[in-house]
């Protein structure tokens, strides 16, 4: 390909995670949006130091239970009550204490597949490409460093001034990563 | 143990990608010796030493002690599948059961496994909610061994149903006949609190998994390894905005995953005490059931874990301090348990019902009374020497008591389902049960089929939840001064 590749962004490394948290708290404040810190484990108490919202992953969890429930009760009630009623030891044909365990189980059933289906569309996965992906040294990031990356994208970028506040952090590694 | 933490480096292993986190000049006063805990993972390892450790099963040559583990399960696993053949293809007669006891083998042994199933659940889903964090040493492992033995118990209600090819009749689906499954009963109900539970079992642990397929996939070496395990992985990065989504629907998924597993030996004990037979009519069943399931689940987490501590070189992950708690859990469980059967004889007495009353002595006394003191022995006795921290540190023991445990439950089975039908109301319908060959290959068969799956979980998979122990050390914490903060009061 002829054409120069775009920059993706500069990422910053870290080796520990309060290096990582403490810079994060500052990139917060300068007021990027288009930015993110990656880390081989979840870092307790990262989510503020980003200024990142609740998650809303349970909204999802919810409707899916909810669905669970009211579809379970449902369709016992039309199947066993409407279409083909059977008399079975002179109990009513519908009662929503019989329903219950089954629509019990299909609320929970649903709602898992809620909540793993929303945490998956919240971060738009599964994605089968990722610019920092095939950055070789980022692959620590699943060992045991941290890193603070910051888009292109972002209005307030800007190739020195970024670098510098990157650097001003102590990070001791800093590169761009291509798109 | 030391007053100050200075200048210490936290990696003694020195592993490939050795991280040389020297930590600044902080004074952190120990706690007193008598409240220090133990820490989760031992000898302060580092957390790129937790990756190493633990993915590194998962790489280089397959050992020849897996090989010598996996024929005979591959072997034992054939064996399960040709008696099933050899079951749907001549009929259920080629069993034991037949009037009065129309409940054999199959139904001892679906109870059993998935009994077996609650204890990866409940270290899942109700540790996780109680915050013990040792927990992350043995989840994933428990949660394998949760999937793989309801798979195990999903094969006999299938087969014991006689039309196998029909089994679909089970679900909601519209068939010839025009007829939709009876809801008003349990086994109905069984259908559906099963097929949920394994169904969110397997999404829980995959969730579970996901990161730390991520860790394979950056460690690959080979195109394979590279493709398959970046597939998997989902082009999972790290990100924390990802990790937020990430805890919110583990949380989640924890707290639906509770109330399901009480539900689904719930429901199985329904299958017997909603019936009007003499030692299964019982309020006390869906409580004994859970309790039940939780001690003989924590049974085969033990006979996995202690050797396999040892056998993967993971002792500085899963600790005597684990191993000591789990040992904690079966006490409390097992004394549920012994607890239980004391109140059922207790209610058989005071019910003044001459059936009930007649069924629990028989139990003691009767044809089957070997099978009762069976389940005495191992589920009363055996675990009250938990109580005793000289045996819950031996491991040997430990692993002999767990097999123990893992028969009483069998026996316990046995106890409810033979010997409970086996003499009902009218002396004119008493007979007896024996085994025939078919029902006892079928079900070492299914040890076969476990032992398959989880020694290719063993090759495989990480087999420790990589990213959850490394978050339970002490310099993944950021306040924490192996967190390498440079000063304190950080944020």
């Amino acid at each position: 390909m002829a054409e120069t590749p775009q920059v993706y962004g500069i990422v910053a490394e870290f080796e520990t995670p309060a290096a990582a948290m403490h810079a994060a708290e500052k990139v917060r404040d300068t007021g990027f949006r288009k930015w993110d810190v990656f880390t081989p484990y979840p870092v307790h108490g990262m989510d503020k130091a980003m200024g990142l919202k609740n998650s809303k992953v349970g909204w999802f969890s919810f409707i899916g239970g909810v669905t669970g429930y009211t579809s379970g009760m449902l369709m016992i009630w039309w199947m066993n009550a409407v279409d083909y009623p059977i008399i079975i030891g002179g109990k009513p044909m519908f009662s929503p204490f019989g329903a219950f365990p089954p629509c019990y189980e299909l609320t929970i059933l649903l709602g898992a597949f809620g909540a793993l289906g929303g945490m998956l569309f919240l971060n738009r996965l599964p994605r089968l490409h990722h610019p920092l992906l095939r950055n070789r040294r980022f692959a620590l990031v699943t060992h045991d460093r941290f890193f603070v990356v910051i888009e292109t994208a972002d209005p307030k970028y800007s190739e020195t001034e970024t670098r510098k506040l990157l650097e001003s952090l102590g990070s001791k590694h800093i590169e761009l990563v291509e798109e | 143990m030391a007053d100050v933490v200075t200048n210490k480096t936290i990696s003694p292993a020195a592993p490939k990608h050795a991280p040389s986190h020297t930590v600044a000049n902080i004074k952190v006063v120990a706690p007193p010796a008598e409240l220090a805990r133990e820490p989760l993972v031992g000898n302060q390892r580092s957390i790129g030493w937790i990756s190493d450790a633990i993915a590194g099963v998962a790489e280089g040559k397959t050992p020849m002690w897996w090989w010598m583990a996996f024929v005979p399960s591959v072997i034992l696993m054939t064996t399960c599948f040709t008696m099933i053949v050899y079951l749907v293809s001549v009929g259920v007669g080629v069993w034991g059961p037949g009037h009065p006891v129309m409940w054999g083998w199959a139904i001892i042994n679906f109870v059993w496994w998935i009994g077996i199933g609650h204890a990866g659940t409940l270290i899942s889903a109700i540790l996780f909610l109680l915050r013990q964090k040792w927990r992350t040493s043995i989840n994933r492992a428990a949660e394998a061994m949760t999937i793989f033995a309801v798979m195990c118990a999903g094969i006999f209600p299938l087969i014991h149903i006689g039309r196998v090819w029909l089994g679909w009749w089970l679900f909601p689906i519209p068939n010839s006949n025009g007829i939709w499954p009876q809801f008003r009963s349990p086994l109905m109900w069984d259908v559906f609190a099963v097929s949920t539970y394994f169904t969110v079992s397997l999404l829980f642990w995959y969730m579970g998994l996901i990161p730390d397929l991520a860790v394979m996939r950056d460690r690959a070496k080979t195109t394979i390894r590279k493709f398959a395990y970046g597939l998997f992985s989902l082009g999972w990065t790290g990100s924390n905005r990802h990790w937020s989504n990430y805890e919110k629907a583990y949380l989640i998924l924890a707290g639906l995953s509770t109330p399901l597993v009480l539900s689904v030996h719930s429901i199985v004990s329904m299958d017997f005490s909603v019936s009007q037979l003499p030692g299964w009519h019982t309020t006390i069943f869906p409580p004994y059931f859970v309790a039940g399931a939780v001690f003989s689940g924590f049974g085969m987490v033990l006979t996995l874990l202690v050797p396999l501590r040892r056998l993967l070189k993971l002792e500085d992950i899963i600790t005597v301090r684990h191993v000591e708690l789990m040992c904690k859990v079966t006490l409390a469980t097992g004394s549920i348990v012994g607890y239980a059967y004391a109140m059922e004889f207790f209610i058989a007495w005071y019910s003044g019902n001459p059936y009930e009353r007649y069924a629990f002595i028989n139990r003691a006394v009767g044809h089957y009374a070997w099978g009762y003191w069976i389940m005495i022995g191992c589920n009363v006795i055996t675990p009250q020497l938990f109580w005793f921290k000289k045996i819950r540190q031996n491991m040997m023991i430990v692993f002999i008591l767990s097999i123990f445990v893992n028969i009483g439950m069998w026996f316990e089975r046995f106890v409810i389902v033979v010997i409970s039908l086996h003499r009902d109301f009218l002396p004119s319908n008493w007979g007896f049960f024996r085994p025939t060959w078919v029902d006892i290959l079928t079900y070492l068969g299914t040890f076969g089929l476990f032992f398959t799956f989880f020694l290719l979980f063993l090759r495989f998979v990480p087999i420790i939840a990589i990213g959850e122990v490394k978050a339970v050390t002490p310099q993944a914490d950021p306040h924490h001064p192996l967190g390498g903060a440079k000063e304190g009061g950080h944020h």
